[in-house]
Parts: C-alpha cells; structure tokens; sequence
C-alpha cells in the first residue's frame, strides 16, 4: 500500500531497492553511502529480498561485480560515493561501452585532498564522460523516484545504458524526511521484468564479451556506444511522464520555480535548490523577478531545452557544486553557455561555486547571488564570469 | 574483407562470432626467431602443446608434428619447455632453412 514514511535519503534509496529486488546487489560501503548497503544487507538477512548480495574488496570490486553479473543476464545495482566511485572508475567506462543497464546510487560527497566525508558533486561531475546517464535529486522523495525510474531508463532497448542516481551527501542521505513510499507491487508492475540482451549465462549462444579492437574497430564501437545515451532524452521524457500519471509526481529534465515572468534566474542542482526555493519567494515578496531552474539530468545534457528556457533571462546565474581546474568554468556552468551560444540574443551569465566540501549555503546567499544579478541585468555587463559563495576571502 | 560501419555492430561490442580469432594470423608478428621441430628427439610428452599460447603446435593423429607457423608468435616457450636432453625444438633465425622433415 502507498504511505508515507519518514525515512533519510539513505533509506529511501534502500526502500526503493527492497521493492524492486535486483537480481544482484554489489557494493563496497562508504560514506555517506553506507547505510544503503547496511540496509539492503538487513533486507537480506531478514529474507526481505531475493537477490544475491555481494560483499567486494573494494568498489572497483563491487562494479567489477556489477559488470559481471549484468553480462551474465541480471538486473544489477549498487551504491557508492566520492573515493569509492574513483576507485570504480575504469570499470564505469567498461560498464558504459558494454552497454549494460547497471543502476547505481551515488550518494555525493567531496574528493580528497584535503580528505572531507561531506557534500558536494566532485566525484560524480569528475565521471560525467564516463557515458553514464546522470540524475540528480533535491530530496528523499526524488531520490527515492529517480532511483526507480533509473531502471526503466537503463534498461530501456534504445537505451540499455548505466544510470547514476546523485544524492547530496549528509543534507539529503542523512536527512529525515517524510516521503510517499508507493505499493511495493505497483512499484515492481512499474520497474517491470528485466529482459537481458545477450546473457552470457545462455549458453546456447556462444558469444565474446569484452573482446580486444584494434585501430579497425574502436572508433565505430565508440560510436555505436553513443546511440544508447543519444536515444535516452525521449525515453527519461516517457518515463518520467508515466511515473506523474502512476504515482502522482511528474519528472522533466529541470524543474523550473517561478520562471513565468522572471528576469533574473538562479540555476542550481540537488539539495541547493531546495533552500533557493525559500529565496526566491522572499525576493518575490520584495517584488523581484528571480526565477530558478533546476536541472535533473545533467547527462544526457538538455542543451536545447534549457536554452530555450533561458534565453529571454537579462540575467543568469549558475551555481556549481563542484570545481573544475583550469577550465573555462565549472560543469555546469560551461554547459549551459555552451547552449546559449547560438542565439544572438542571450543573457549576461555569471559562474559561481558553492557549498565544497558540504559548505552551507543559505537562504542569505542566494539572496546575494540575485543582488548581483540585479546589478549585472543593470549594467549589462559581467565583471567577473566566476566567483565564490560563502568563501572566507 | 569489408569490415563492419558502426551501425552494423552488436550492441555492447557483443561478439556472436566467438572464436573469430582464428582469423587473426598472429604468425604475422613473428620477428628475428622461429621454432624448429625436430622429430627424432620428440618423445611426444605434449609439453610444447600445452604451453603455446596460441595453439601453433600441429597434431595430428595423436602425436606432435610441427608447428603451425600461420600463429606461432615466435616467442620460444615451447623450446625452453621442452623436456629430452637433444631439444626436439630449438629456436633458429627466421631465414634459416628448414632441415628435412621438420616443421610445417
């Protein structure tokens, strides 16, 4: 039966786990990842899941797992974060190329050095070529439905591609929230039955996986790679759209907040966006025009479509979780002016970091970030293209 | 051999033609060395054929007859492994001559 819960982040992605049983879960814990793996183990102790749960060495291990079990034909997941998707990282490219539709929950958290166990999207920024699909969530309730959605999109037969599922570290995982837990058999009618492409477990076929190319044929793999994550916009389109008419909430590539008349607009992703909701009904109140997009999908990147939704802004803030030395600008930021480079007329657009390491940002800050803004549509010009928040300069 | 655009290829670089790398002749690699089979030292204990990586030791009938030189990389296992005091295969420079009777 659908009830509500109060559950953490954590809980919600382990909730959703329970309901849809993989056929096998691998994964190394660490944090702020590991009360996912601690409750799935519990799940499992308590005869609450069927599927087979798999304790690795390592995270690279625990994708080296992943990556076997799915080519032998099974629905397949796993959680990390921060260092522990670092350590998985060349197996998230094999995952990738193989075109096998592993889930995983990536639970954000900083890199080292200086080593931080808190907030912030380094880690999965860093494997955003990885040619994983990446979605973010704002609290336990996206969390809990964009894990599962993650699995109709990766498993989906134009796409059959890996999907990560982002959660802020600490603010969301460790956070009580009440959310709308669903039926735990409408959840499983949604998800589906799993349909594996070419199981090496069928040994009617034989078969090559992870064979070697050389100068003659990587290039066209590559390619054909690109199908899976180019066909995906259409089908995280349909999923979303049908999860709305199943469940009740209803999922695009961003979600936009008081955008209708807004001059002014304040990009942020996950948790953050949360807090600059409150902001901007303040500086709505005080008659100012701020708008906020929030993007959900950051791979495949929805160029066109934020374009499209940014254009007539005077001014546009972007704000990212992350840094990316000695670029043009952080992930983010780059991507979407980028996409607004084609129109001739486009907004001012300003860069700013926030929140490293799971430093807060508050409602005061964002407040600032439209005053600048403000001051940025007046003048018509940027000053500085990428700035800090929160920063002791 | 017309080799395969990018939309013609199986998903996730799945290869339905396992084993096709018989087409490979990685006898293409060999440099400087090749093996020599001598048959007369050969007590047929099956250590060459065991330890060639790529399965270039020739059998037929049951019993040792050369090496398949279309895949023998050169790379000298089978002589080091070879067992009788008179090495039924010695490694010679790739121009040498074939004595009578030996390899394929």
């Amino acid at each position: 039966m659908s009830a509500l819960k109060t559950l953490n982040g954590n809980q919600s992605i382990a909730e959703a786990v329970r309901q849809i049983d993989p056929d096998v879960l691998a994964a190394y814990p660490i944090t702020p990842s590991t009360a996912i793996v601690e409750t799935i183990a519990k799940f499992k102790a308590d005869g609450m899941i069927t599927g087979e749960f798999v304790c690795p060495e390592s995270e690279h291990s625990a994708m080296s797992v992943c990556i076997g079990a799915a080519s032998a034909g099974g629905r397949v997941m796993t959680a990390t974060a921060s260092q522990g998707l670092a350590l998985m990282w060349e197996m998230l490219y094999i995952a990738a190329g193989l075109r096998l539709p592993i889930v995983a929950a990536i639970v954000n958290r900083s890199m080292s050095a200086p080593i931080n166990i808190h907030g912030d999207h380094s880690d999965t920024m860093g494997a955003r070529d990885s040619g994983w699909i990446q979605i973010y969530s704002e609290n336990c309730q996206e969390a809990y439905d964009n894990f599962i959605q993650a699995f109709r999109i990766a498993e989906h037969l134009d796409v059959r591609t890996p999907v990560l599922v982002g959660l802020d570290g600490f603010i969301i995982s460790h956070s009580m929230e009440v959310i709308q837990v669903e039926d735990d058999d409408e959840v499983k009618k949604f998800v589906g039955e799993y349909m594996p492409l070419y199981p090496l477990l069928d040994t009617s076929h034989k078969m090559t996986v992870g064979s070697i190319d050389f100068t003659d044929y990587y290039f066209e793999h590559k390619r054909s790679q690109l199908e899976g994550i180019e066909n995906s916009p259409t089908v995280i389109e349909a999923v979303g759209k049908e999860f709305g008419q199943k469940f009740g909430r209803e999922y695009g590539f961003f979600e936009e907040y008081r955008m209708d008349d807004a001059e002014l607009c304040i990009v942020v992703m996950s948790s953050a966006a949360g807090t600059c909701k409150d902001a901007i009904d303040e500086l709505r109140s005080e008659g100012k025009k701020v708008g906020l997009l929030k993007p959900r999908v950051f791979r495949p990147f929805p160029h066109k479509k934020i374009a499209e939704a940014l254009k007539e802004m005077k001014a546009v803030a972007v704000l990212d979780r992350c840094s990316s030395p000695g670029a043009f600008g952080a992930p983010l930021f780059t991507e979407i002016r980028s996409g607004l480079y084609d129109y001739a007329e486009r907004p001012r657009i300003v860069n700013y970091v926030y929140g490293l390491g799971g430093r807060d940002i508050k409602v005061e800050h964002f407040k600032e970030v439209a005053s600048k803004l403000e001051k940025i549509a007046e003048t018509g010009t940027v000053e500085e293209i990428y700035g800090y928040i929160n920063l002791r300069e | 051999m017309r080799k395969e655009t990018w939309k013609e290829l199986t998903i996730g670089t799945i290869n339905l033609d396992a084993g096709n790398s018989v087409k490979n002749l990685t006898g293409t690699w060999r440099s400087g060395k090749k093996p020599q089979f001598i048959e007369e030292h050969c007590i047929q204990c099956f250590f060459c054929w065991l330890y060639c990586p790529h399965f270039a030791i020739l059998v037929e009938d049951g019993e040792v007859k050369g090496i398949n030189y279309d895949y023998c990389t050169g790379c000298g296992i089978c002589s080091v492994e070879c067992p009788t005091k008179e090495k039924a295969i010695v490694m010679v420079e790739e121009e040498a001559e074939l004595a009578e009777g030996s390899g394929k």
